[in-house]
């Protein structure tokens, strides 16, 4: 079981083609897998569906793939931080389907969990409960949605054993452990590979079940709203 | 006077109590953190944390530590951190005590209109639908009309909604309604706002 490769270009190697869905985790600029979407975007696949929270700034994170048109489609809960998005999306380059935010974590969670769908109260009487199945639960409407299966699963974590059992820092976590449950594959990249045995079995938060390919690599982590408040003067 | 930013937030902090669970929107709603006084309220943070702490002193910011408006902040001794779906998994469960919002309109049965206009904003809802479904209590601050001076608080929503019938609490600069099956009511103006001022400013009916 060798699971450690050496570049995130080799991790990616014969799983890319084009027209592909890919999940990927990171919400913001934050946690999302960096190495991973510079590496995809070298490749020059498109026509990509990408099922993402965001859809990062106009030079960083997904955002990149949409400077070279290589993204065709993404599900996501907000974009307002890209322009270049929205200028992609208004020309009808680029599709939008916009999903609830836990909608859109719960449909990849589902999925990595053999769940094809599920029901929720999220978006009753609003657009985005049209044309889906409505349900009656204890007096309650609801509205079906489906999991999401993707052909491959890009996520960033803090450290990862060489197994892949893997650790988040903070709220880093987010949108990346649904996201890697999700995909028939799922490429890990982390700050640092450890030796196995040296994670408390404890403390995983995403076991190395689910990591099919790791990387380790330099991370720019670029902060999207510094804000901070004055020393307090005792 | 009607209420200014901070004054809205500190009539808002009011309907907290202590033990709470609490998500803050973004604007407005960020500010009720400055007037929770010495009430015991968990801020939980949407994108994976209870628990939010203030802004990092500078030089102190951690790009793996923001909250749901991708600012930098802090945690707290209590806090916990957790993924996405089990986030929205205890808002949509209604483990969530309250959420403070902004809002673009609100009709007189309690839908919620804040995150589209159609063919000029389309950024997306983020976690607004799956917070206005799921917690216990909805609680919208925002200025009673907007820019143009028209009213905020309608009959019926005229943009997409987030939510239908689901505010239970409307905050504004000139005072406070609540939204009930029978329709609103107004409980409370700011200094000086009459009860006909306010409803001079509505567009909803006010029972």
């Amino acid at each position: 079981m060798k699971k450690i490769y050496a570049s995130a270009t080799e991790a990616l190697d014969g799983l890319l083609h084009d027209g592909m869905f890919i999940a990927a985790g990171g919400f913001g600029l934050c946690g999302i897998p960096e190495l991973l979407l510079e590496a995809i975007r070298d490749a020059g696949v498109t026509d990509l569906t990408f099922a993402s929270n965001n859809a990062g700034v106009d030079d960083f994170g997904i955002g990149i793939l949409l400077q070279t048109k290589q993204v065709k489609k993404m599900l996501s809960s907000y974009v307002g931080e890209n322009d270049l998005f929205m200028q992609q999306y208004l020309s009808g380059e680029l599709e939008i389907e916009f999903n609830p935010q836990g909608t859109l974590a719960e449909r990849m969670r589902a999925g990595g969990a053999g769940i094809p769908g599920f029901y929720t109260r999220t978006g009753v009487g609003t657009q985005v409960a049209e044309g889906k199945e409505h349900k009656e639960f204890r007096g309650e409407t609801y509205i079906m949605e489906e999991g999401i299966f993707a052909d491959i699963s890009i996520v960033k974590a803090w450290k990862a054993d060489e197994t892949g059992n893997a650790i988040f820092r903070k709220t880093a976590r987010n949108f990346n452990v649904p996201a890697a449950t999700c995909g028939k594959v799922c490429i890990m990249e982390v700050e640092e590979i450890v030796p196995t045995g040296s994670l408390d079995p404890d403390l995983i938060h995403l076991p190395g079940i689910y990591v099919h390919r790791l990387i380790q690599g330099e991370h720019e982590k670029r902060i999207e709203q510094r804000t901070t408040r004055k020393k307090e003067t005792a | 006077m009607p209420w200014d930013r901070n004054q809205m937030a500190e009539r808002a902090a009011q309907e907290l109590e202590d033990g709470m669970y609490v998500n803050l929107g973004i604007g407005i709603p960020t500010l009720v953190a400055n007037y929770v006084g010495e009430k015991d309220i968990t801020l939980q943070s949407e994108n994976g944390m209870l628990g939010m702490g203030p802004f990092p002193i500078e030089g102190e910011e951690d790009p793996d530590l923001i909250n749901a408006g991708k600012q930098t902040i802090t945690e707290l001794s209590r806090t916990a951190y957790f993924d996405s779906a089990t986030s929205f998994g205890m808002i949509r469960g209604g483990k969530i005590a309250a959420a403070i919002l902004g809002a673009m309109e609100v009709s007189e049965k309690g839908d919620l209109a804040n995150w589209m206009i159609p063919g000029k904003l389309v950024k997306g809802m983020g976690g607004a639908m799956d917070l206005v479904a799921g917690v216990g209590r909805v609680i919208v601050v925002m200025d009673h009309t907007n820019k143009k001076g028209e009213p905020k608080v309608l009959k019926e929503c005229t943009l997409p909604l987030t939510g239908k019938g689901v505010v239970d609490l409307i905050i504004t600069n000139l005072g406070v309604l609540e939204v009930d099956h029978k329709g609103l009511h107004i409980i409370e103006t700011a200094p000086g706002v009459t009860r006909d001022e306010i409803k001079a400013a509505t567009e909803a009916n006010i029972v």
